[in-house]
């Protein structure tokens, strides 16, 4: 009788230790084995500027793909590609190039774009200014002009309220619009929703925003005599816009390349990608490289 | 074999006695089991916090001996951008703004939050116990249980402009986070006080007005007297819960790694720099290792304020 209980100490100590194990192997084996099983895991982690889009795609893509099961999560483009560099993840979701990410080795790493999103400044509606020049812009966000007095606005002190460092739409703004040049301290959020929410009720507030983000309470100030649009983006006349990328560990495997061509194909472009405020990368008339360089097509 | 029959099963029955008394019964094997089954339990919890502080440990170290960032510029340096080098190429990782801020908020929302804690805990055992459990009871209760982002964001749709109206400048500060931190370390500090407030035995009562004490003096010179290191106690533990409370001081206190110049201009605590930064970063570059870092100091602050616990629960004791 003795040893039943000395047996079952046993087993529950090395059900424990297969539970440990698994814990710390699982997520890694699981990109590997996919491809052999029948039932497909993908997942997909990062960016959660694209996360609606992939979570949306992925939901219609299993309705006629039974066996794939694809779960999508945030956590940042940061975590998106250093866990897609681990293998921990199978797609790692970034709204930046990895070669603009430090730590990551983006050689290894394969791009697969598949939408566009266009960011703008976005000013509280009191501030009186529905046009600004890109050196006025660039002039706020790095704190040479204070006050919206200077750059035909009305007596009000600017409120810049910044992007947390690091994140893809700061990333993103800042390669557009201050060229290298430092911006000031000041306060970072870091949602999207928290940023239109203290823009719309703080008077003399500046920040910005993707275009999906914009609403009546907010004023979006066209930029050189453009306005913030689709049309613009595509062309490159509207120039603060980043592509939202999927990278993998090298080439995917069968089933995760599947998905992806999926979300390049006419079903996700054409509906989803503009539903849900994106810009189709088949639209696109240019493109950008990773340092920044824009070519047309 | 009549007459042997008898001998063989006394003997028999004698031997079954024996070994029921010899071996190990029934109810001592769940006995073992039950120990097994406890100390498995202790084991793995063990292991889990051995690795929780190994990890953090290691990570938060990395900082100063794999990027040679001396530990005096981290706590002393009031420039925090990772990312960046300073003029001297030095990387700027100064941690005094999160530090002092977050001490701020800790300090003063405990500061804010005692007297009304004490006031509502003597309410309820001294003043009107029945009432005050059967309203406040529930208040308390309903306080403790509202997620810390619902706090948050109450603070933002509601204090903050609040603050701007009142004071102006953007809203976002010291002040909004101390008053949204105020409302989520009372439920924490006023329940400690009640139980150490009701561990007062009752005879020092009975002897304060026997000797002619009025209520008053009874609850201010023996009652919250006897019941002072449970009260210190309490409040250590509030200023515990607001030093690690992450989300909702993010939603307020405008996240900008800035010197606090007052309690009106945004700044940046530790935990709201971790969360907001950690997404961003890349495990085992410098952005990341020096989060760990702030990590590292949440990790010992709350080390430190149970020691605090510890001091006060041996030495404040009832002599």
């Amino acid at each position: 009788m003795k040893k039943r209980s000395f047996f079952s100490a046993i087993v529950a100590l090395s059900a424990m230790g297969v539970l440990l194990a698994g814990c710390g192997s699982n997520s890694a084996s699981s990109s590997k084995k996919s491809s052999s099983s029948s039932n497909v895991k993908i997942t997909a982690v990062g960016s959660t500027a694209l996360q609606p889009l992939v979570e949306q795609a992925a939901s219609n893509y299993q309705k006629d793909n039974s066996k794939v099961n694809i779960s999508v999560q945030g956590g940042g483009s940061g975590t998106g590609l250093s866990q897609v560099q681990q293998g921990a993840v199978t797609i790692g979701n970034s709204d930046i190039f990895a070669e603009q990410q430090t730590g990551i080795k983006a050689k290894e790493l394969v791009d697969h774009k598949v939408a566009v999103v266009g960011m703008t400044p976005v000013v509280n509606k009191g501030v009186g200014v529905k046009n600004l020049t890109m050196s006025q812009l660039k002039n706020i966000f790095t704190g040479k002009v204070t006050n919206w007095k200077q750059v035909g606005g009305k007596n009000l002190k600017i409120n810049v309220v910044n992007r947390v460092s690091g994140s893809g739409t700061r990333a993103t703004f800042e390669g557009a619009v201050l060229e290298g040049a430092k911006a000031i301290k000041t306060q970072e959020q870091d949602s999207n929703g928290t940023v239109q929410k203290i823009v719309s009720s703080t008077p003399g507030t500046i920040s910005y925003l993707a275009f999906s983000y914009v609403n009546s309470k907010i004023e979006a100030p066209s930029i050189n005599g453009v306005k913030p649009d689709d049309q613009n983006v595509e062309n490159n006349k509207w120039k603060i816009w980043s592509y939202e990328h999927m990278y993998t560990k090298g080439q995917p495997n069968a089933a995760t390349k599947k998905f992806l061509n999926y979300m390049d194909s006419g079903k996700v472009q054409n509906s989803l990608v503009q539903k849900l405020g994106y810009i189709s990368i088949h639209d696109m008339k240019v493109q950008k490289n990773a340092s920044g360089a824009v070519t047309t097509k | 074999m009549e007459g042997i029959k008898p001998e063989a099963n006394d003997k028999l029955k004698m031997d079954g006695i024996k070994k029921e008394l010899r071996n190990p019964s029934k109810a001592t094997h769940q006995d073992y089991f039950g120990k097994t089954i406890s100390y498995i339990c202790i084991a793995f919890v063990g292991l889990l916090v051995l690795s929780i502080l190994y990890f953090i440990t290691t990570r938060g170290l990395a900082t100063f001996t794999q990027d040679h960032v001396s530990l005096w510029a981290f706590l002393s340096g009031s420039n925090w951008n990772p990312g960046m080098l300073d003029s001297h190429g030095n990387p700027e990782i100064g941690a005094l703004p999160m530090i002092v801020t977050s001490f701020s908020v800790t300090v003063l929302a405990a500061l804010v939050a005692t007297p009304f804690a004490i006031g509502v805990a003597l309410f309820m055992t001294e003043i009107s116990p029945r009432r005050g459990t059967k309203f406040l009871q529930p208040v308390i209760e309903l306080l403790v249980g509202i997620p810390s982002v619902v706090y948050g964001f109450i603070g933002l749709s509601v204090i903050v402009p609040l603050i701007r109206h009142a004071f102006g400048g953007t809203g976002f500060g010291i002040l909004a986070g101390t008053i949204v931190l105020f409302v989520m370390v009372l439920p924490t500090i006023t329940s400690l006080s009640i139980d150490s407030i009701r561990s007062v035995p009752m005879y020092y009562r009975s002897a304060s007005l026997a000797l002619g004490a009025t209520r008053w003096q009874t609850i201010h010179k023996v009652v919250l007297r006897a019941a002072t290191p449970g009260i210190l106690t309490a409040i250590i533990f509030g200023m515990a819960r607001a030093f690690g409370e992450a989300l909702a001081v993010q939603m307020v206190i405008g996240n900008a790694t800035l010197m606090p110049h007052g309690l009106l201009t945004p700044s940046s605590t530790l935990t709201s720099q971790l969360t907001t930064g950690i997404g961003n970063t890349t495990m085992g570059t410098l952005p990341n290792n020096a989060l760990w870092s702030l990590a590292l100091i949440l990790l010992l602050m709350s080390l430190v304020f149970n020691i605090i616990v510890r001091i006060i629960g041996k030495r404040g004791s009832l002599k």
